[in-house]
């Protein structure tokens, strides 16, 4: 699992007839103090996040899949959690 | 999954039974500016996209799910045709909170 970020969604009509109903976010992967890592990816909403939250983002199939689907659904990226607060022990510092 | 757009189409008369009569595009990945994201890969079509068309992709094991036989030796699928790209970049709401360092007493 990994942070991430909302920064939107995206809409589609024509797609895997198993996708309908699910929201698609764009999601902005996010290191351990906030600040963007690497490139944003798409993932299915289960928890309702939205611009603004921090969320953490599963990209493993299984899971994905029991959240959301049936055994053999396409899924693969999930937003699994809104996040509250981050704990950061930073070792070796006074 | 990843925002991608159809840069152009794959034809392969030899190839794995699994993958008869599926289309096979190529894709350039892009992120959420629709800049370019990584390399363009092959993938498997699912919802009669076309040249030009902006879509969603699936990877990994699971984008062959989207197919007729799900033990195709596929990683990427073509899941759907996007609409619209909402963007909402607020940044992260009570990021000062969410990361706030612990003082210790």
């Amino acid at each position: 699992m990994r942070l991430a970020r909302v920064i939107g969604n995206v809409v589609a009509t024509r797609k895997v007839p198993c996708y309908t109903g699910h929201k698609l976010l764009i999601v902005q992967p996010v290191d351990e103090q906030g600040n963007d890592i690497s490139e944003s990816v798409l993932s299915m909403d289960t928890v309702n996040a939205g611009p603004g939250d921090l969320v953490l983002v599963e990209q493993e199939g299984n899971a994905a899949r029991q959240l959301l689907g049936t055994i053999d659904d396409p899924f693969h990226s999930v937003i699994v959690g809104v996040v509250d607060k981050v704990y950061i022990e930073k070792t070796g510092e006074d | 999954m990843k925002l991608a757009k159809v840069i152009g189409t794959v034809v392969a008369t030899k190839k794995d039974e699994s993958l008869q009569g599926l289309k096979i595009l190529m894709v350039q990945p892009l992120d959420e500016k629709l800049n370019n994201s990584g390399e363009p890969a092959a993938a498997i079509d699912t919802v009669q996209a076309g040249y030009g068309d902006l879509v969603y992709i699936t990877l990994a094991r699971e984008s062959s799910m989207a197919l007729p036989e799900p033990f195709a030796p596929v990683d990427a699928a073509i899941t759907g045709i996007v609409d619209q790209v909402n963007i909402e970049d607020v940044g992260i709401e009570n990021k000062d909170k969410i990361f706030e360092k612990e003082k210790d007493e």
